[in-house]
């Protein structure tokens, strides 16, 4: 028999050597998500898009950016709904003031002014940390809150700084309906998460993880930790700067200034504290969780005891029902959803 | 033919009042190994800290490659090449071996957040680059077996060696260790002694450290520097040292 080469390997052989390594597992798993995930709009109902996946998506997103500043650098915030403010209010003077930009590029604008509101409400963090530095982000909130409604020039006059959509479009192809909305909201999750990957992987991402991890000791061995943190909070606003703009015209329509309160900014951080701080694919998890789970508990609760108890009460047995859910989720895994999902995935793949 | 890499001329450094360095005066000769000894609390580490600019001396001068040192802070110390481990290792807990070491090369870092977050112009041949050169050291260190594991699962002994690998892979001109062999049995100190001579064998650094074991002191190091309650008491070679009244005062407390 003559010596066997890649060509004349007989065809189970070379899946098996060949075609399998180069496609691990994740990536055939992802390569099915993508493909779902674009054919949804055909399948799904408006009710799916608008209440369901476009929500879920845009928290993952704000969940991202909140993720680069505090579960990679360190740097905790309460600033992620100033932020998501900042963006909206800037890509809707953007579109309104200069209507010649095509939408992604106001977008992306809208999200680096949000960035520089960052950079600005990064600053104490050069010298105080932790709850502290919470404190000080929380000034940004109402900081930026109350801005908004003093200065009528944000929301272009409109009544109780209100802000509407413009006409959504991307060269031509209009993107009002809701799959077109949806389509617009998964694209920019999709390529923010691929420069996030990239970002976390590289010497930026690992300089933010020693600054989390040691700071003094990142000094000595000569990290400099001021440009570090002030990066974490650029990079982390620009993405929840791009989210609030997204929750404003993609997802609600019309907002005011009280759609990014502290609620809000609270909310994003849940998603990263139950999904996995430190952990991409843990922003995804903890939005899903914090979107998806009220949904399903009223969905179970309606079919389960609809007529049976009154409409409130449900309601206050559901919100019970998660937080004993989070309380014994945090007990449990306190590294988030995404090492639970990990040790599962280890598991299976030891087994198998 | 002398060649001071570092000296330090009456330094002194209190904290509020209490004198933890008084009028201290050495000369450190490129390319020797010079260790600091002395009872707990003689200095040593405060001497260190104000050698990388984690501390400011009150008085007194620091001249390291002929250049004077003043209000210099850790990361420009850093940046001229003094390289630092710690007593207690300080390690960025959450990453792997090979990060920890990475993370050691970021004062030669050319590329911007740009570059990172899109993957283009310089990023991909630093990145090549910086894994070269972590390699390298972990390999020469002996560590390539840990290179993916988690270094807060790690033991003791070697997370102290990661320590010393990021300290190295900067390629810094004066390295500081702050115990490098601290709570080490003696099969893990002849190791650690013997990373120490091949890595100022093999790079050239200059090496200062801080050390108890007076054994280890006296195999591995050219000069030895004895403090005690922040002033001198000895300076020498370590056979001088060891005979050396009072440095034996100083250490076994006889009265004279």
């Amino acid at each position: 028999m003559p010596p066997a080469s890649a060509s004349m390997m007989p065809a189970p052989a070379f899946l098996r050597r060949v075609i399998v390594p180069i496609l691990p597992a994740r990536a055939v798993m992802l390569a099915l998500l993508v493909a779902t995930a674009l054919a949804v709009p055909a399948i799904a109902s408006d009710y799916w898009l608008n209440a369901i996946l476009i929500p879920f998506l845009i928290m993952t997103l704000a969940g991202l950016g909140l993720n680069l500043t505090m579960g990679y650098a360190g740097q905790a915030s309460l600033g992620t709904g100033a932020f998501m403010a900042a963006g909206a209010y800037a890509t809707y003077n953007l579109l309104l003031r200069v209507p010649e930009l095509p939408l992604p590029v106001s977008l992306v604008l809208g999200g680096l002014i949000a960035g520089m509101v960052g950079l600005v409400v990064g600053l104490p963090s050069l010298r105080i940390k932790g709850f502290y530095l919470v404190a000080t982000t929380l000034a940004a909130q109402f900081l930026i809150e109350w801005v908004l409604n003093q200065y009528p020039w944000f929301s272009n006059y409109a009544s109780s700084s209100t802000i509407s959509a413009p006409r959504l479009a991307i060269a031509g192809y209009d993107l009002s309906r809701p799959g077109g909305r949806y389509l617009l909201t998964l694209g920019t999750v999709v390529l923010v998460t691929a420069v996030a990957w990239r970002l976390v992987r590289s010497q930026t991402g690992r300089i933010w993880m020693a600054v989390r991890d040691m700071d003094t000791a990142a000094a000595v061995i000569g990290i400099p930790v001021v440009q570090a943190k002030l990066k974490a909070f650029f990079v982390g606003a620009t993405v929840c700067g791009i989210a609030g703009a997204l929750w404003a015209f993609a997802y609600l329509g019309t907002v005011d200034a009280r759609s990014f309160d502290l609620d809000r900014s609270f909310q994003v951080m849940f998603v990263i504290i139950i999904g996995g701080m430190g952990s991409l694919a843990g922003s995804f998890i903890g939005a899903a969780f914090i979107v998806l789970l009220p949904i399903l508990l009223s969905h179970v609760a309606g079919i389960a005891f609809g007529g049976a108890i009154d409409g409130g009460q449900l309601q206050n047995l559901q919100h019970i029902l998660f937080g004993g859910l989070i309380v014994w989720l945090l007990i449990h895994e306190p590294d988030g959803l995404s090492a639970l999902a990990s040790r599962l995935w280890r598991r299976l793949a030891a087994r198998a | 033919m002398p060649d001071p890499i570092l000296t330090l001329t009456d330094v002194s450094l209190a904290f509020k009042g209490i004198k933890a360095i008084n009028a201290l005066s050495f000369t450190v000769e490129r390319g020797e190994i010079c260790a600091l000894i002395g009872p707990n609390g003689a200095g040593k580490s405060s001497l260190l800290n104000i050698l990388n600019g984690v501390y400011r001396a009150d008085s007194g001068e620091v001249v390291f490659e002929g250049e004077r040192f003043t209000r210099i802070r850790p990361l420009q110390a850093a940046r001229r090449g003094i390289g630092r481990t710690f007593q207690h290792a300080a390690l960025f807990g959450k990453l792997s071996v090979l990060d920890n070491v990475l993370a050691g090369l970021t004062r030669h870092s050319r590329t911007t957040l740009v570059e990172h977050a899109f993957g283009v112009f310089r990023d991909a041949s630093e990145t090549a680059d910086f894994r070269d050169r972590a390699e390298a050291i972990l390999a020469f260190l002996d560590l390539s077996a840990h290179r993916d594991a988690i270094v807060s699962t790690l033991s003791y002994g070697v997370q102290k060696r990661v320590d010393l690998a990021r300290a190295l892979v900067g390629r810094p001109t004066l390295l500081l260790l702050d115990e490098p062999m601290a709570g080490m049995n003696q099969d893990e100190k002849r190791a650690m002694s013997a990373f120490i001579a091949d890595a100022r064998a093999e790079f050239g650094t200059t090496i200062v450290l801080i050390e108890h074991d007076i054994g280890v002191i006296m195999d591995l190091s050219d000069h030895v520097v004895v403090l005690d309650y922040g002033r001198k008491v000895g300076d020498g070679t370590p056979e001088a040292i060891r005979t050396d009244p009072a440095v034996i005062a100083a250490y076994l407390g006889t009265p004279h």
